[in-house]
């Protein structure tokens, strides 16, 4: 029973965060002082367009967990390319240069992945170093979780029960760690492990939020699973206010 | 030099490395340690302890590459490193069911500690670092309720996803497992515990419960049991319900017993007749005498069993196979293996076919010790064979010269019945013992060793009639009828004796009384 309650309340936040991925990731606007303060208060809003046609993202044979498959009515895909009206979701992005000394300001707020519906939720997130990130099952089913990052330690943990929740701490910087889960192959998700707060997930509307920034010029990457990086550089002015675009193309 | 390499690796892999004879030598001295790896590590981990030595490419599961520090067997935490005596029984014992041997009697303790203090040096990740084991307790005391426990557990758990529901391997996930490193990896036959990597007890398997397997897909169930979900004692159940899915490792014999059955034969491989005949192991290892050579067999054995009832021998031969090819949800594991397995030998083919198995014995009895050459027979010493595939499901019975040389009888005398179930493949075979034809199929005769062999292949795994696992001869002895005399014999002997005896006694009465 407690297990369905946390699935339904999973749902629904998964349910919020899909048009919100930003929120999720709102390095800049969820980010409130901890230890450190602020450097600033400046925000970088951006956006990922996407021109051409996107490929269709594969379908998954998921005859195997019948009860993920039928939340798909079926024909569930891998949620590869996700582009809505000219927007690319799914594209992590971080500022790489331009930054003040820290320390940094630890987000508040833990990040959360979560396995549902034999898919990861969210597929793409950032981590910073040092931050707890909450790893749940909402599926009644067997799954495990392996990290297979280079420059930190990876792990492989099974999580059989809905409910069940691992926490893990990466220490080192680590673009990108993949995450995989080997009883259902088609599961893969991507944590960006980076070293101060300055990074954000583009949601389906491609737009992103980087805040908490003093003016000045930044350096920013983008990184997609499919179309790789992407490298601009964007100014905060005096109003507190940079805004850019990343512009992807089909291949 | 790096022919050299190449040799030393394929003399270990032979496990044919003799000892080497080096000086007195400190405790883990790290220049020492290079010295010793060099010369018998490197051909398969590579000089900077990147797994990519010049053997790699006939490897499945490839070489470690040391340098991410990631361990499979090992008494810490999953992501942990291994302790030094976690690394140091890896060298000693080696990695059952994969291509690295043990150490232990080849090297001397001193060059083990060394070399496993340079193997450290390849990482970072050691450096300041002292892992400590985990504390795993004490095995329950073994009952035949904790095994129904074990079992409910394993299927609770969902092991069976990989592993299958008889533990063979078999699971609805095997096909699509990867490495760490992006190589297909098999999942464990636990029905052979001989080959698990890191060793067959009840203990070992738990702690591999516990610690998981990094780099692999196997996770660690200690979150399961730190989240409550089950309790170290249902995951210690599990352990002892792994251990019980393995005989003991079956001692090789050479002779395969085909006993008289006074009763019919055997109807087919699911007769439940078979169990009363003790099966013969078999083991089979990768053909890698004529090219295309094949580094990393499906089939490592078989289970051979044999009755005739003095008119026909029937042959059962079972062995593990977790698909029966060829099976659409195997492709993108025979992919993966073609990826991995071309660069030793040319180009695997990456179209499924059957899963095969040739048994053979001469077509000529043999005279004196000179048999047929064991990969299929020579021109001057042919052999007599029964080649079954599985698609279609078919026996063709004739004449082989060689691997891969095979002319078939026009009439077929051998009948035969395919039972493909959980991972296992039983199939018997039934034929006269005395044919018609003796120039195209000789007899078996009674009371007699026939040497006989056997291939197997799993058309799954990009194996086909070169590419697949040989065994060498053994030879298949069919029992002879017990004759009357046996009975007969001491009979006689004792009424022999008591009438000798009698006849010594008379003459001596006589003696006496006629003095």
């Amino acid at each position: 029973m407690r297990a369905a309650w946390l699935a339904i309340g999973t749902m629904v936040a998964v349910g919020c965060g899909g048009g919100g991925e930003q929120a999720a990731s709102g390095g800049g606007e969820t980010a409130t002082q901890t230890a450190v303060a602020p450097l600033g208060t400046g925000t970088i809003s951006g956006i990922v367009m996407f021109t051409g046609t996107p490929p269709a993202n594969p379908p998954i044979d998921m005859r195997e967990e019948p009860h993920c498959a039928a939340m798909y009515g079926g024909n569930p895909t891998d949620p590869v390319v996700m582009v809505k009206d000219g927007h690319l979701a799914n594209v992590f992005v971080r500022v790489t240069g331009g930054l003040p000394a820290g320390p940094y300001p630890k987000p508040a707020k833990d990040p959360e992945i979560d396995q549902q519906g034999c898919l990861y939720h969210p597929r793409v997130l950032g981590v910073m170093t040092g931050q707890a990130l909450q790893i749940h099952n909402s599926d009644s089913l067997l799954h495990n979780i392996k990290a297979v990052p280079t420059t930190n330690r990876g792990f492989n943990v099974s999580q059989p029960r809905a409910g069940m929740t691992r926490e893990h701490v990466f220490t080192a910087p680590e673009i990108m760690v993949p995450f995989e889960c080997n009883v259902h192959g088609w599961m893969k998700a991507y944590v960006g492990v980076v070293d101060h707060p300055y990074f954000a997930v583009s949601g389906e509307n491609g737009a992103f939020t980087i805040g908490g920034l003093p003016p000045g010029t930044y350096r920013l990457e983008a990184w997609h699973e499919k179309y790789g990086t992407k490298t601009v550089e964007v100014t905060i002015g005096a109003d507190g206010q940079g805004s850019v675009t990343f512009t992807y193309a089909a291949s | 030099m790096s022919r050299r390499r190449v040799g030393v690796a394929l003399l270990a892999l032979a496990w044919s490395v003799s000892l080497a004879v080096l000086g007195p030598l400190q405790a883990q001295d790290l220049t020492r340690g290079k010295a010793v790896y060099d010369r018998w590590c490197a051909g398969c981990h590579g000089e900077t302890g990147a797994g990519d030595g010049e053997a790699m490419t006939y490897m499945l599961p490839r070489p470690r590459d040391f340098r991410r520090a990631v361990y499979q067997v090992r008494t810490t935490a999953t992501g942990g490193l291994p302790t030094d005596a976690d690394l140091m029984r890896v060298v000693d014992e080696g990695m059952p069911g994969t291509t690295m041997p043990g150490w232990r009697t080849r090297l001397s303790e001193a060059e083990r500690r060394d070399v496993v203090a340079h193997i450290k040096s390849f990482s970072r990740f050691f450096e300041g670092e002292n892992p400590t084991p985990l504390a795993f307790g004490k095995a329950p005391r073994l009952t035949a309720e904790g095994l129904v426990e074990g079992e409910r557990w394993y299927r609770e758990l969902e092991c069976f996803k990989c592993h299958g529901d008889a533990g063979r391997g078999d699971g609805p996930s095997a096909p699509t497992l990867t490495d760490d490193w992006n190589q297909p990896i098999r999942a464990a036959d636990l029905t052979r515990g001989w080959n698990f990597n890191g060793g067959a007890s009840v203990e070992q398997i738990y702690r591999r419960l516990r610690t998981g397997l990094d780099g692999t897909p196997m996770p660690s169930f200690s979150d399961a049991v730190e989240g409550e979900i089950l309790t170290e004692e249902q995951l210690w159940r599990v352990a002892q319900w792994v251990h019980s899915l393995s005989p003991e490792r079956p001692p090789v014999r050479e002779v395969i017993r085909a006993p008289r059955l006074d009763g019919a034969l055997p109807s087919g491989p699911e007769d439940s007749a078979w169990a009363a005949i003790p099966p013969a192991w078999v083991p089979l290892v990768g053909q890698i005498v004529i090219k295309p050579r094949w580094f990393a067999p499906r089939v490592d054995g078989l289970w051979v069993r044999a009755a005739h009832d003095g008119q026909t021998l029937a042959v059962l031969v079972a062995w593990s196979d977790p698909s029966r090819s060829p099976d659409a949800t195997w492709q993108e594991w025979i992919d993966g293996v073609a990826g991995a397995m071309t660069d030793a030998d040319g180009p695997v083919p990456t179209t499924q076919g059957p899963d095969r198995l040739h048994v053979q014995v001469p077509l000529r009895p043999p005279e004196g010790l000179e048999r047929p050459y064991f990969l299929g027979g020579d021109p001057r010493r042919p052999t007599y064979q029964w080649q079954w595939t599985s698609a279609p499901d078919a026996v063709r019975e004739g004449r082989g010269t060689g691997l891969g040389a095979f002319t078939a009888s026009a009439t077929t005398t051998v009948q035969h019945a395919a039972v493909f179930a959980d991972g296992e493949w039983r199939v018997q075979f039934a034929r006269a013992l005395a044919p018609a034809d003796t120039a195209a199929a000789p007899a078996f005769p009674v009371g007699e060793a026939v040497p006989m062999a056997f291939y197997a292949a799993d058309g799954s795994d990009g194996e086909d009639e070169r590419r697949g696992a040989v065994s060498a001869w053994y030879a298949i002895y069919l029992d002879v009828p017990t004759p009357p005399r046996v009975y007969v014999a001491p009979v006689l002997a004792v009424l022999v004796t008591a009438g000798l005896g009698g006849l010594v006694v008379v003459r001596a009465q006589r003696r006496a009384r006629s003095t």
